[in-house]
């Protein structure tokens, strides 16, 4: 479905730098769909017999990743850094990410989530090695086959971080929580200590 | 009828998503270690000219660099 869409818009370029028609474009009863919601197409032809009814948005969609009928031994993960990515396609036993409800573990055939991670530490456990990077703050695809897509702004291993910086920021940021007056200063004071805190924990957990 | 999700505490102070995020990478930048903050400041740094138009021509155009910090 997409692969025609992108043949065809490739084609549209092509064509429109000879012909200015605007009929390249396909039909939206030319492209097949794949889920088909019967009761809104039933109500749509009492109320318009005539006229097709319209495609949504999810039958233009590559189907979501369905769960493997048996849970995969490995879990795939995809952790990606706005400048590089970190991990791509690698097979791993388990991660653990800092998500905003508590550290989770993730196994493979997790059940499908997104997650919101925290600033903490995000460990990758491969047979008897285990990988920490602190997170500063992002998201956490899982997917239903056992792939898990982690994104995060900045991500560090644990031994760059200076421990003599997080001290100073710590106590810097408590103090300004303290004198902090407008609201937009005490939540930046705030996520300044959490950030700390975080980091402080990390270094000597 | 009341909000139904509790709010972080930045959501409630007006702060979005991605200003917090960014507060928080900042933050992990600055207290990393030699040579790690220089390569992270670095990569980091940002240089745009951005110019208001006002009857069809562009103002003094307003030029930011070299400010890894909004």
């Amino acid at each position: 479905m997409l692969r025609q869409a992108s043949l065809r818009l490739i084609s549209r370029s092509v064509a429109a730098g000879s012909s200015k028609s605007a009929t390249t474009r396909a039909l939206s009863t030319e492209v097949p769909s794949t889920t088909i919601d019967s009761t809104f197409v039933e109500s749509w032809k009492k109320v318009a017999p005539n006229m097709d009814p319209p495609q949504t948005p999810s039958a233009y969609m590559k189907p979501r990743p369905t769960t493997a009928s048996s849970i995969p031994t490995k879990l795939t993960v995809n952790f990606v850094l706005p400048y590089a990515s970190e991990l791509s396609g690698k097979e791993v036993d388990m991660v653990i990410i800092p998500a905003t409800t508590g550290q989770m573990g993730v196994l493979p055939g997790h059940v499908p989530t997104i997650a919101e991670l925290k600033p903490g530490i995000m460990s990758v456990h491969e047979g008897t090695d285990i990988k920490k990077y602190f997170v500063s703050s992002g998201f956490a695809f899982l997917h239903a086959n056992s792939v898990a897509d982690i994104i995060a702004v900045e991500a560090v291993p644990l031994e760059n971080i200076d421990a003599s910086q997080v001290q100073k920021g710590l106590a810097e940021f408590t103090q300004k929580l303290a004198a902090a007056s407008t609201d937009l200063e005490k939540a930046e004071a705030q996520i300044g200590v959490e950030v700390h805190s975080a980091m402080n924990a990390a270094l000597s957990g | 009828m009341a909000s139904s999700a509790a709010v972080p505490f930045w959501r409630a102070a007006g702060m979005t998503y991605i200003t917090y995020s960014n507060i928080c990478a900042n933050l992990v930048r600055k207290c990393l270690k030699e040579p790690f903050k220089a390569e992270s400041i670095n990569r980091e740094k940002v240089h745009f000219s951005l110019s208001k138009w006002a009857d069809g021509k562009p103002q003094k155009p307003v030029l930011r660099s070299d400010a890894p910090e909004v």
